[in-house]
């Protein structure tokens, strides 16, 4: 990893990818997608949480003593969590409810442990936000790519708003009803890491 | 009885933890190369998740729950708020006395999984199974059959995917496919195929 911010921010987006490459976080990301308004929800959540969790642990790297750490980040990141956790319930009631358990899961997102336990403990309070919000930024690409696509082919929708007009209806669309099944999910981010690896060779797995 | 063997039925098939909510699925695209690891992990699995989901559902029924606290003379503190941070922390505390049991009376056992132990920790499955418990309200003794249940759904399908990844090694894989990709494929049809059960009701 280099050392200038412009990097540091935006090695994450494709090069790093935290889900495709790095293989972190995803059991949040697949269940919040088969529309678009609770993923970019589940996006800014996670960007939120990822981005101060790094700056505190950076912050007080030095003082936290080595045996204890892990128990440190996850208090840090627990809290941060139930801050978001609130916020949407006391503001967006509705979203919370669709959510469910989901939000509380963030506490357990790999990418949140995994960046403060491997970046943020080595870095300076600017990196580690440099580094936080290029990581919760390569997390929404993939979450959003993959809602996009059910909620167009899934419902005909578009945030809500109808794209493609429904059979049911009298238009001429016949909803997929697949891509909103869980399943599709894992369909479209294996496929999502076969284009991203096809266009960036040196991601490609020696042995399968 | 027959509400019980309902409730584990159904942890097990029609709501897998791994299969149809994505749970734990950090863990289980990473550990399942190998059957005899994944089944490994899968045991500890089902161990910790029956242990924890009874004592969070304790946790909350007795300390956070709205009213709860009427046997201090709390009546109305409310301390539903703090629920993440005490079921990761009862969470971790378990992982921990379990490892630590196991070490002093089941060595054998402890050596099978000593490393995977650890990684329960940062499990979605088990945080998800006591988030899961609070959300569906259940009593002691269903949160306790919960446990088990979905803790087993979770170790079936790692051992599973394990089974059929080593399969895959005599296939011809595109190279960007290779190792993350093919997998999430494969976890993507088995998927497919749990969903035959969804439509059971006992």
């Amino acid at each position: 990893m280099s050392d200038k911010p412009k990097d540091v921010l935006f090695a994450p987006v494709f090069a790093d990818n935290p889900i495709a490459l790095q293989v972190l976080g995803i059991c949040s990301a697949l269940a919040v997608t088969s529309n678009l308004k609770t993923t970019i929800t589940m996006c800014m959540a996670v960007i939120f949480v990822i981005t101060f969790a790094n700056l505190s642990v950076s912050i007080i790297r030095n003082h936290i003593p080595g045996s204890i750490r892990i128990i440190v980040q996850m208090t840090i990141i627990a809290s941060l969590v139930i801050l978001v956790d609130q916020v949407l319930k006391a503001y967006a009631f509705q979203l919370s409810k669709q959510l469910s358990v989901f939000v509380g899961l963030i506490i357990t997102n790999c990418i949140v442990m995994g960046r403060t336990e491997a970046f943020a403990m080595k870095n300076g309070p600017f990196m580690s936000l440099l580094d936080g919000i290029g990581n919760g930024l390569g997390y929404s690409v993939v979450l959003l790519a993959v809602g996009f696509i059910r909620e167009l082919t899934g419902s005909g929708k578009f945030f809500g708003i109808e794209v493609l007009s429904n059979a049911n209806e009298g238009g001429w669309y016949v909803p997929n009803g697949l891509m909103l099944l869980p399943p599709s999910a894992f369909f479209l981010i294996g496929l999502f890491i076969w284009v991203l690896r096809t266009w960036k060779k040196d991601q490609v797995e020696e042995t399968a | 009885m027959e509400h019980y063997l309902n409730i584990f039925i159904k942890s097990v098939f029609i709501e897998n933890m791994a299969l149809a909510f994505f749970l734990g699925m950090c863990t289980f695209l990473a550990v399942s190369k190998k059957v005899e690891t994944a089944v490994g992990l899968g045991i500890a699995v089902v161990a910790v998740q029956t242990i924890t989901v009874p004592v969070n559902n304790l946790l909350f029924n007795n300390l956070l729950n709205e009213g709860a606290l009427a046997w201090a003379g709390l009546g109305e503190v409310d301390l539903r708020f703090l629920g993440l941070i005490s079921y990761i922390g009862v969470i971790a505390a378990m992982v921990q006395i379990l490892e630590m049991t196991l070490d002093r009376y089941v060595p054998a056992l402890y050596n099978a999984l000593g490393i995977f132990l650890p990684l329960i920790t940062v499990n979605c499955a088990i945080l998800g199974g006591s988030l899961f418990m609070v959300e569906r309200e259940y009593n002691f003794g269903e949160s306790v059959v919960y446990g088990a249940g979905s803790g087993f759904g979770w170790g079936i399908a790692i051992a599973a995917l394990a089974a059929i990844r080593e399969k895959m090694k005599y296939s011809d894989v595109p190279d960007g496919l290779k190792g993350l990709g093919i997998t999430f494929i494969t976890v993507g049809l088995m998927a497919l195929a749990f969903m035959v059960f969804s439509g059971i009701q006992l």
